[in-house]
């Protein structure tokens, strides 16, 4: 095959813009197939896990995998998507030998999930953000040997060999929106990102997520337009690219190829290719014709799958969040503004206000307590604020207690200092310091004895009015009690002793 | 009568993957023609806010569980194969490549 | 004709239960009368005497060793064959698979072993159930006992037939526009099919997913009732199967009261296009329900006027995507053209040869109604077409308990009188189409000889979805009215068929 020509990465990419879009096939690692009880099996003997209806023979009817469909969802909501509340499977039909039915039971315009994003970031740090159109439940194919040619392509071969045990494997497509503005970051960007689904559907125990052995599958397609210009130049399509390397190649690959064309004027074919990882190059496949007319309709041998929102969230709280996804959750849950947030995030305080929250504190008290108080120990210490001895649970016992009115802010201080000095927990602290807030009026009024009978004439200044004249004597009660008493009702004391 | 041309009906034959005679095209586009004026009564029928139904009795969320249920053998699977070889069935070249 | 063979399911069963009879003897009664006479009706595309009668031994000795498996034990039954069968070839009345031996039993098979019924063979049908004649068959037309020179209906001719010439007592069949009250109608049996889902269709090699249903064809209301019961209820291969059982049809047989029967008359299906003779017998079912104590009311069901176009859209695109699975490659024919063919070019050498030219006239007209530029107006619009029946049977099923209309508008007609006209046949199932596109049950009783031909005619009773109960209370109510008046079933009146 001729090699094709290409023009320069640099040049390609100062001259136009690229606008990609991926979809991700993933293989889920349920137990038994989409549509059958056959066993979702790598390297079993051929045609051994096959039935009536992963075979297509005549008669016979499919019936949906719960545990897939929760898969689904999971991934949904992984992907930061909408679940639909009715999504509904249809017949994708077209003839191939690997086909059983010679269609594929996949879903159309009602998919499982659709409208979502994901937060990618590059190396350099800066982070993108790719669309999600929508991830749909379908069917996995046969698996063609092709025999006879000479290097086991299609081209040249005698005949093919067909086994369905991969037939009705489940599988969930994901499609990305057209991503703009990658510009010269596109091949690292579609890499990155077929790293991060796969990332996530392994974290989630979904997928075995091994590429190498086609468990997530990736199709990149590929357009470019004169900078400036509004419509989308044609795409190709090059299908099954089955390595993070070979996505990144492939991009790159189809920039320089493209540009070159458009460059001199010619025109791009809308087709599918091929990445032949071996010799660095795409080559043409078939070009898309009016034979890609698939008929979809509704599925009428399944009915409409319509997951109630209990199901959702309980799968929900199955997740292994996703970074953006908790921190979204999180802001919007906490109330706060997006400086304080950020204040958060900048101090990688999150999990630990987290924690504090989750152990009754407010958000706004843990947050004040971590980036205020603690850090500044932490500071102090020349340490980092994860690193103090003390725990969120233990700031949120605190909390409570300046909460209940036991402590007061100075005072719950000193408590910090002395669960960071080792003194035991909280309680035991306040115990041993003795630094509870004496609530006990009987003492109150003793010290405002003690006080007023070394201030004698603070009482008279209050009758004429001069209120603040009490401030000395609160001054002297609060040392007295050494700061364990609550100035505020102290002042009611002594003013309602002057009426 | 117009809109099922000789090319339709070819064209369509090929999407499904049946090779018809020239005769039969003649006679298809004819009969065809006849049957699509009298089934387009249907658009008149419906305005634009009917619902279509897909299922006559509505039904939804109808699940297996993700458990193993017996699996046909090799040799029932390629009982009814006009050729196999090797556990699998046996198929003349693919002419288009995907 | 024997005395066993001239008697219904029910009696049979009887005579077993009170081993007054054996299903050996049974069976080899009937096996009997196929053998000799099936060359006439060609109402049987396969049957195994001895496979038939180790079944019907079997049965016996289970009855002998503890209890009956149903209440129909050991009373043998005919199978069309377009319902998967281990044990015997599956064609769906194609040569696309002649011979072929499917791998697995459809769930109403089992459920008939499991009740201990001998199957005497699988039955004729137009090819893939397409059509309403059996001429469509790729191994020839069944016949109508009442005179051979005459289709049976279809597509279940082989089952009518067989039941007409009591070459079976009991016969299974599948209906999805009307395929088994259709021959029924023509025969003089009485032919039900159940409400969508009622019955399971794994094994039923689908024709229409969405329309296709599994029903009883038989001598009497009461055998179609014991056999529904025996055939229904949720199975889990099958994702459109009702979730529960719809309760004893022979119980609600049993309940039939005509006093305060509401019976309504479709505007649309009582009066014009019916062949006069239908028509008188219809109108005379009507007169004599009223008489005996049934309120009559009219009921109009305007969207009616759409089924017939509506179900020829639907059907077609889903049969074309249905049959998209017989390409040469895991079972059926294989076609190799000379040279050296691509897959592709052997799968179109193969259809082109395996089917017949109604199917292909469906395949093309299906793949068009669905494809891209044309699926909202046609497939897309039929779709709302169903929802506006659902909605005129709606507001009828209101004033009515149940719908009554002649089940097909003429008698039998001759064998190619109307096989060179599709919209001719398309139309037989005007009557028949409206319950399939809606999901509700429908039965076809005789009500009469048509007097111009003194052929049969048939009632169609339609109830509301999952109100089978209630459509078999009227079809027995209606059915007593008649064998009341003539002191036997119709089929009784049937010519003797070893005479012809």
């Amino acid at each position: 095959m001729a090699k094709e020509q290409l023009m320069s990465y640099e040049d390609a990419i100062d001259r136009f813009e690229v606008v990609i879009g991926l979809e991700v096939h993933v293989e889920l690692n349920t137990v038994s197939k989409m549509f059958c009880g056959c066993a979702n099996n790598f390297g079993s003997e051929p045609n051994t896990n096959v039935c009536p209806t992963c075979l297509g023979l005549p008669g016979s009817l499919p019936a949906v995998n719960r545990k897939a469909v929760e898969s689904s969802i999971a991934i949904g909501l992984a992907l930061d998507c909408q679940i639909a509340p009715t999504g509904r499977f249809a017949r994708k039909n077209y003839f191939y030998p690997d086909l059983a039915k010679n269609f594929q039971t996949s879903q159309f315009d009602e998919p499982i999930a659709f409208e979502g994003e994901i937060s990618i970031e590059l190396e350099t740090g800066e982070t993108f953000m790719v669309p999600i159109e929508r991830a749909h439940m379908e069917e996995d194919a046969g698996k063609l040997t092709h025999v006879g040619g000479a290097t086991g392509r299609i081209q040249g071969a005698e005949y093919s060999l067909v086994d369905y045990n991969r037939a009705g494997v489940p599988l969930v497509e994901i499609v990305t929106k057209p991503i703009y503005g990658a510009l010269d970051k596109a091949p690292e960007l579609a890499a990155t990102y077929v790293r991060a689904v796969r990332d996530i559907v392994k974290s989630m125990n979904v997928s075995d997520a091994k590429m190498e052995r086609g468990n997530v599958r990736c199709d990149a397609n590929v357009s470019l337009r004169e900078k400036g210009a509004e419509k989308l130049g044609t795409r190709t399509e090059t299908k099954n690219v089955n390595s993070l390397k070979s996505i990144e190649n492939t991009v790159r690959y189809e920039i320089r190829r493209q540009a070159f064309i458009l460059a001199g004027g010619g025109t791009i074919t809308q087709e599918t290719r091929h990445w032949h990882e071996d010799r660095g190059h795409t080559s043409a496949g078939r070009p898309k014709s009016d034979a890609d007319d698939y008929r979809y309709f509704p599925e009428p041998d399944l009915v409409p799958v319509k997951p109630s929102t209990d199901w959702i969230d309980e799968i929900r709280l199955t997740l292994t969040e996703r970074p953006a996804l908790r921190r979204k959750r999180l802001q919007a849950a906490w109330g706060f503004t997006d400086l304080e947030f950020r204040d958060v995030l900048n101090s990688d305080l999150l999990d630990e206000i987290e924690a504090t929250v989750s152990a009754g504190a407010s958000p706004q008290s843990a947050r004040k307590w971590w980036t205020g108080e603690l850090a500044r120990l932490a500071n102090a210490q020349q340490i980092a604020v994860q690193d103090l001895a003390i725990t969120p649970a233990q700031i949120a016992s605190i909390q409570k207690l300046i909460d209940n009115g036991e402590l007061t802010d100075r005072i719950a201080r000193d408590v910090v200092a002395g669960v960071l000095a080792g003194e035991g927990e909280p309680a035991e602290v306040v115990e041993s310091r003795g630094l509870k807030i004496v609530n006990d009026e009987g003492a109150l009024i003793a010290a405002i004895d003690k006080a007023l009978a070394s201030q004698p004439d603070v009482m008279d200044k209050i009758r004429e009015g001069k209120v603040q004249a009490a401030g000395a004597v609160i001054g002297a009660v609060m040392q007295e009690m050494r700061g364990q008493a609550d100035a505020a009702r102290v002042r009611e004391l002594i003013l309602e002793r002057a009426k | 009568m117009s809109e099922i041309t000789p090319d339709l009906v070819r064209h369509l034959a090929s999407l499904s993957r049946i090779l018809i005679t020239d005769q039969e095209v003649e006679q298809l586009a004819g009969e065809l023609g006849i049957i699509v004026d009298s089934v387009a009564t249907v658009t008149k029928a419906v305005s634009g806010d009917v619902a279509a139904t897909s299922h006559p009795i509505p039904m939804s969320n109808v699940y297996r569980e993700d458990v193993i249920l017996p699996s046909l053998t090799q040799l029932q699977a390629l009982s009814g194969a006009p050729d196999s070889a090797d556990g699998r069935f046996k198929v003349n070249a693919i002419l288009d490549e995907d | 004709m024997t005395e066993i063979t001239s008697s219904s399911a029910a009696v049979l069963a009887g005579l077993i239960s009170s081993k007054k009879a054996s299903s050996v003897e049974i069976t080899t009664a009937f096996l009997d009368r196929l053998e000799k006479l099936n060359p006439k009706t060609n109402s049987y595309l396969h049957f195994d005497r001895e496979n038939s009668l180790a079944q019907a031994k079997k049965a016996d000795q289970s009855l002998s060793e503890g209890t009956a498996a149903s209440p129909l034990h050991g009373v043998p039954i005919a199978v069309k064959d377009n319902l998967t069968t281990t044990d015997s070839p599956t064609t769906a009345g194609s040569k696309i698979l002649e011979g072929w031996i499917p791998q697995y039993d459809a769930t109403v098979v089992r459920k008939l072993r499991e009740a201990a019924m001998p199957i005497l063979g699988k039955t004729n049908l137009d090819e893939f159930a397409m059509g309403s004649s059996t001429e469509f068959s790729a191994y020839g037309p069944s016949k109508n006992p009442w005179d051979l020179t005459r289709i049976p209906g279809g597509s279940g001719g082989g089952s009518s037939s067989a039941i007409a010439g009591h070459l079976a007592p009991l016969a299974i069949g599948s209906d999805t526009g009307g395929s088994i009250r259709f021959p029924s109608a023509l025969t003089g049996s009485v032919g039900a099919k159940p409400t969508y889902g009622a019955v399971s269709r794994y094994g039923l090699i689908a024709l229409a997913s969405s329309l296709d249903q599994i029903g009883p064809v038989a001598n009497s209301v009461l055998d179609a009732a014991m056999l529904q019961d025996v055939i229904g209820g949720h199975d889990p291969h099958d994702s459109t199967s009702l979730p529960d059982s719809l309760g004893s049809m022979v119980q609600s047989v049993s309940e039939a009261d005509v006093k305060g029967l509401r019976v309504g008359v479709v505007k649309q299906l009582s009066s014009d296009g019916f062949q006069s003779g239908v028509k008188a017998c219809f109108d005379d079912t009507i007169e004599r329900l009223a008489a005996a104590g049934a309120e009559i009311v009219q009921v109009d069901c305007p969207s009616f006027e759409y089924a017939v176009a509506a179900y020829y859209l639907i059907l077609p695109a889903e049969a074309s995507s249905n049959l998209a699975k017989f390409d040469s490659v895991r079972f059926g024919l294989r076609v190799t053209p000379e040279g050296n063919p691509t897959i592709e070019n052997v799968m179109a050498a193969t259809r082109e040869q395996g089917f017949g030219p109604e199917v292909k006239r469906r395949m093309i007209l299906g793949t068009y109604a669905l494809s891209s530029g044309h699926y909202d107006a046609y497939y897309g619009s039929a779709q709302k077409v169903r929802t506006l029946i659902q909605q005129d049977l709606a507001k009828a099923f209101i004033q009515a308990d149940v719908l009554l209309t002649p089940t097909a508008p003429t008698t039998a007609f001759k064998i190619g009188e109307k096989v060179d006209d599709p919209l001719a046949m398309y139309l037989n199932d005007i009557a028949t189409i409206p319950a399939n596109l809606a999901g509700i049950p429908g039965i076809s009783v005789p009500n009469g000889l048509a007097s111009e031909d003194g052929l049969p005619s048939g009632v169609q009773i339609l109830a509301p979805a999952m109100q089978d109960g209630q459509m078999y209370r009227a079809a027995s109510i209606i059915e007593k009215i008649y064998t009341d008046q003539w002191g036997a079933s119709l089929i009784s009146k049937v010519p003797d068929l070893e005479a012809l």
